[in-house]
């Protein structure tokens, strides 16, 4: 029997004001005719509860843009979910952010685009948009909400880490999230102009060691190095099926956001059967679940079960073959075409413009 | 953390029961810690008024334990979760 999930990211729309380049959503993006109602998503609240899930992150596209977000923050609450909210503060009202906390709100992660206005709104995409969040984070250190900043670092913003840092301390953020960008979805059409180099990477794990050490106890500092530069993968979702799914806006349930890029798998949909049996008894969860399926390369390696072989989107991404060892494996074969990639895609030339997320 | 300080659960962390997988939780940003026995009865005095060592004596008291081994045990958790930022001391 799997273990049951404790985690759970609902995408309740992937309507979004900004258009980041790196943005995780699938190039294909769900309109709004297609989305769940209030009453839907409730129920799948519910069911996720009785599952096992603990966490609850409503996430997007922007989860402001949709009109019944203090609906659906008070049906999550009411299935006894710990709620998390992942916004980039637009349309966050100073009204709606005081409903949202009446509800019992956790837990808000505001993303930022960069530390200057100027850069900010170019990665956004979206004028005055680094104006209205810095105005929205005021209003939720006023309410009082504990507040993780989520900063996701590339090429054109690395170089700000230690202004990033200053403005979460000075947001009175307790955590921050520092990820460096992670080739999926819209950020995948992006990669040449997002990929740091290889010394702006160092540079940043440093300052990040020093910084965790001298910010102990203040703010809590947790970092997500670019996997191109790492010699092993991360344990994706700390394994397919095991511990956390996705709800695509549609109510498609998802092993994790980009596995829609699989096109071998096919997905069910929360409307149409339980929750637990998709969990349970679905092929696509089971497609890659436990250990069985790895090929020899991974059987036989001593950190089988420490990373289960690593993204199979990004192995999909980069060698089309989800079923191999995620290239990002000094072991494996795959290894060849990511470096391939980076030597390609970060010589020291003027990256190309953003593709912007529409 | 010395024996006079106050912890305190600083909002938007919260202890629970899981009841599916029928275990005491804590809750916190991007956090599931399961608690054992031990963890949920310090947890469960902590209360933003009671002093390390006033949640000391009364554990010593419930578990028949020396007093000052449980107060070293009950500051060494409570310091690790404080810098995870899970606990904070109310007495500033
Ligand atoms: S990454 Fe940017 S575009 Fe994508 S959902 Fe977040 S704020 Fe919107
Ligand atoms: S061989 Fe497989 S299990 Fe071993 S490190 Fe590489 S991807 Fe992970």
């Amino acid at each position: 029997m799997a273990d049951l999930p404790l985690a759970m990211l609902a995408e309740l729309t992937h309507r979004c004001p900004l258009a980041c380049p790196y943005c995780s959503n699938p190039q294909e993006l769900t309109g709004r005719d297609a989305e769940l109602s209030t009453a839907q998503w409730a129920d799948i609240f519910r069911q996720a509860a009785d599952l096992g899930v603990l966490q609850l992150h409503l996430s997007g596209g922007e989860p402001a843009s949709r009109r019944d977000l203090l609906e659906l923050v008070t049906a999550a609450r009411e299935a006894g979910l710990y709620t998390n909210l992942i916004t980039s503060g637009i349309g966050l009202t100073p009204a709606r952010l005081e409903a949202l906390d009446a509800a019992g709100l956790d837990h808000i992660q505001l993303s930022v685009q960069g530390v200057r206005a100027e850069l900010a709104d170019r990665i956004g995409g979206y004028a005055g948009g680094f104006d209205r969040k810095m105005h929205v984070a005021d209003h939720i250190a006023r309410l009082g909400f504990p507040l993780t900043l989520n900063a996701v670092m590339h090429r054109e913003n690395l170089d700000d880490l230690p202004a990033t840092l200053d403005m979460a301390l000075r947001l009175g953020a307790r955590r921050i999230e520092i990820a460096c960008v992670q080739f999926q979805g819209w950020a995948l059409a992006n990669r040449a102009a997002l990929q740091p180099s290889r010394d702006q990477v160092a540079r940043a794990k440093e300052l990040v060691r020093a910084a965790s050490a001298r910010l102990k106890g203040q703010l809590v500092i947790d970092f997500v190095p670019p996997d191109y530069y790492s010699d092993f993968p991360k344990a994706c979702m700390n394994g397919w099926g095991s511990t956390g799914l996705n709800i695509a806006p549609d109510g498609t349930v998802l092993p994790c956001h980009a596995a829609q890029t699989i096109p071998h798998l096919t997905f069910e949909n929360a409307t149409a059967r339980p929750l637990a049996e998709i969990w349970h008894d679905s092929a696509a969860f089971n497609a890659y679940r436990g250990t069985d399926w790895l090929p020899e390369l991974c059987q036989s390696c001593d950190r089988r079960d420490v990373d289960f072989g690593g993204c199979r989107c990004q192995a999909m991404a980069v060698l089309g073959d989800p079923g191999a060892p995620d290239p990002v494996c000094r072991k494996s074969p795959g290894r060849a075409v990511l470096d391939d990639l980076l030597s390609q895609e970060t010589v020291d030339i003027a990256p190309p413009d953003f593709v912007y997320r529409r | 953390m010395t024996p006079e300080d106050i912890p305190v659960l600083p909002r938007g962390v919260r202890c629970g029961d899981d009841r599916v997988r029928g275990l005491r939780v804590l809750l916190g940003p991007e956090r599931v810690l399961m608690l054992d026995q031990i963890g949920d009865a310090v947890l469960r005095r902590v209360n933003g008024t009671d002093t390390i060592r006033t949640i000391s004596e009364d554990l010593a008291r419930t578990f028949c334990a020396p007093r000052a081994q449980v107060e070293a045990d009950v500051i060494e958790y409570l310091a690790d979760l404080a810098e995870k930022r899970m606990v904070e001391r109310a007495n500033g």
